[in-house]
């Protein structure tokens, strides 16, 4: 988010963007819920060229006991990148980014799911993200979602994720790579659209009051294309041909 | 720190009862954020220094500058690195050894904030490009505990860069050396500051003390610029937060900074 100078044009006098997108079109999205066998629910999305498997596994018993609570089940979420899934190899260890971001997605998906129901329990969300071409949080949190609604964990609304950004001074849809690299402001939304509730909300790059209200209001509006592609995957799951 | 106790829940609903009426337990307007007090050059070794207490929040924050390595792909840039860190004595709860998510995302907002509003012009902190930079490195230590450390850690980072002094390097014979005499201030461009909110129930109260800390909901932290725009932003906690919340939670960050900016600008001019 450096703002960083490059060849690179972002966007075009017709208003279109270095991977040939509009300034309001997502990149292509594919999710598939299940696919893994010995998860209790998993989801498989491909957001753009971001690769990421999720599993879950849940409510099952805490293990470190210390952590369980009696008031309520408790949700843990480790979001993991593959060291493949970047250009310089990574670390496999857990970087204070994915420690970060796990938080982040922990805290985004809390809203949704209802683990009072079932004290004492944990529900375990495995993110691993197989490769990354920016944006992987919405991405994996949009997969998560999926992923535990797979698992029959009783939720309040599908969490669906997108971000908006800015990028030669205009607002735009779902920031890949190159424009997180090369843009002036990156926005992660996570928003459950039936409840109109935003539970992951980031920001890194200078917006003016009125860019950070077009901001939030784009990414609200991916989201909802977001929002759609994940029922679809269940309803094609479990009502459709797709079923396993 | 974020475990909840009975005590906690029987907090909550005091605090609660008290919002319905528009009150807070010591007594605040909902927008209003306690007391900051801010003493500049507290440690004299350091190039810059700052004590700072939000409430009974406490928080040292030295800088220290020195010349370093750039990063590969940003030879033309200086460093800048913050860091926060809980000490054992500032709460019975904390413990020593490696830091929890807590930290890290508290370390991380807080450098965020500093990093994504560009106040410190790294352009100008270059020795000799791709060879040597100079670093920023700005250090927080939470000394004792009241809640919203995000914004204790992010004013006293801020009033302790505004405070120091450089020195000057030039490279001999590879080796960055100093030029004896050349101090001169970081070079600054603009002041973040950084608000944060808590939603308990329907409300949203601006600086939680420890007591709301606690109890609250959800939480958003917002850094603006000198110029009234937002540069950075955090969500946390259980809960999530409406569209109109989320856009009147931008317009309180800007409102409150700009008062707390002017008291980091006096903390820097008292100790010229």
């Amino acid at each position: 988010m450096g703002g960083r100078e490059s060849e690179l044009v972002l966007l075009d006098e017709n208003g279109i963007r270095c991977d040939g997108r509009k300034v309001d079109e997502p990149r292509r999205i594919m999710i598939k819920a299940g696919g893994l066998k010995n998860a209790d629910g998993s989801a498989y999305i491909e957001f753009g060229d971001n690769k990421i498997l999720v599993g879950v596994f849940g409510p099952r018993d805490v293990h470190p006991k210390h952590m369980s609570n009696t008031d309520t089940g408790i949700l843990r979420v480790r979001y993991h990148m593959e060291p493949f899934s970047v250009t310089e190899r990574k670390n496999p260890a857990p970087s204070r980014r994915e420690i970060e971001i796990s938080k982040v997605i922990k805290e985004a998906l809390e809203p949704a799911v209802m683990l009072d129901k079932f004290p004492r329990t944990a529900v375990d969300v495995f993110i691993e993200v197989l490769q990354a071409d920016g944006g992987t949080r919405c991405a994996a949190l949009s997969a998560a979602s999926v992923a535990l609604a797979d698992a029959g964990i009783p939720m309040r609304d599908l969490v669906a994720a997108c971000a908006a950004g800015k990028v030669a001074d205009t607002v735009v849809l779902d920031v890949n790579n190159e424009e997180d690299q090369a843009g002036q402001a990156d926005m992660p939304i996570g928003y459950m659209p039936n409840l109109e509730k935003i539970t992951l909300l980031q920001l890194d790059g200078v917006l003016t009051p009125e860019e950070y209200k077009k901001c939030v209001e784009t990414g609200i509006n991916g989201c909802k294309i977001v929002y759609d592609l994940q029922k679809k995957a269940l309803h094609d799951k479990y009502f459709g041909n797709g079923g396993d | 720190m974020t475990s909840v106790g009975v005590l906690d829940e029987l907090k909550k609903l005091q605090i609660l009862e008290l919002l319905e009426q528009g009150k807070r337990v010591d007594g605040r307007a909902l927008d209003e954020p306690r007391e900051l007090v801010v003493e500049t050059n507290a440690i004299p070794k350091a190039n810059g220094s700052a004590r700072v207490r939000l409430g009974d929040s406490e928080v040292i924050c030295g800088v220290k500058i020195q010349p370093d390595r750039p990063f590969p792909d940003m030879g033309d840039k200086g460093i800048f690195i913050c860091t926060a860190e809980l000490l054992p004595l500032s709460d019975p709860s904390v413990e020593t050894g490696p830091p929890g998510p807590d930290v890290i995302e508290l370390a991380r907002v807080v450098d965020r904030g500093i990093r994504e509003s560009h106040m410190i012009d790294l352009s100008q902190l270059v020795i000799e490009k791709d060879k040597s930079v100079v670093g920023v490195f700005a250090d927080n230590v939470v000394v004792d505990y009241d809640g919203n450390l995000f914004d204790a850690c992010a004013y006293a980072a801020t009033a302790a860069i505004l405070s120091s002094k450089t020195p000057k390097w030039e490279l001999k014979n590879d080796v960055p050396t100093i030029v004896e005499g050349k101090e001169s201030e970081v070079p600054v461009t603009t002041i973040p500051v950084s608000v944060t909110m808590g939603k308990i129930g329907r409300h949203i109260i601006v600086d939680p003390n420890a007591d709301e800390w606690v109890c609250m909901d959800a939480r958003i932290t917002i850094t603006t610029d000198s110029d009234g725009n937002i540069c950075a932003l955090q969500k946390g906690g259980s809960d999530g937060f409406s569209f109109d919340e989320v856009i009147k939670c931008g317009e309180i960050s800007v409102k409150v900074g700009s008062k707390i900016r002017e008291k980091l600008k006096q903390a820097k001019a008292g100790n010229q």
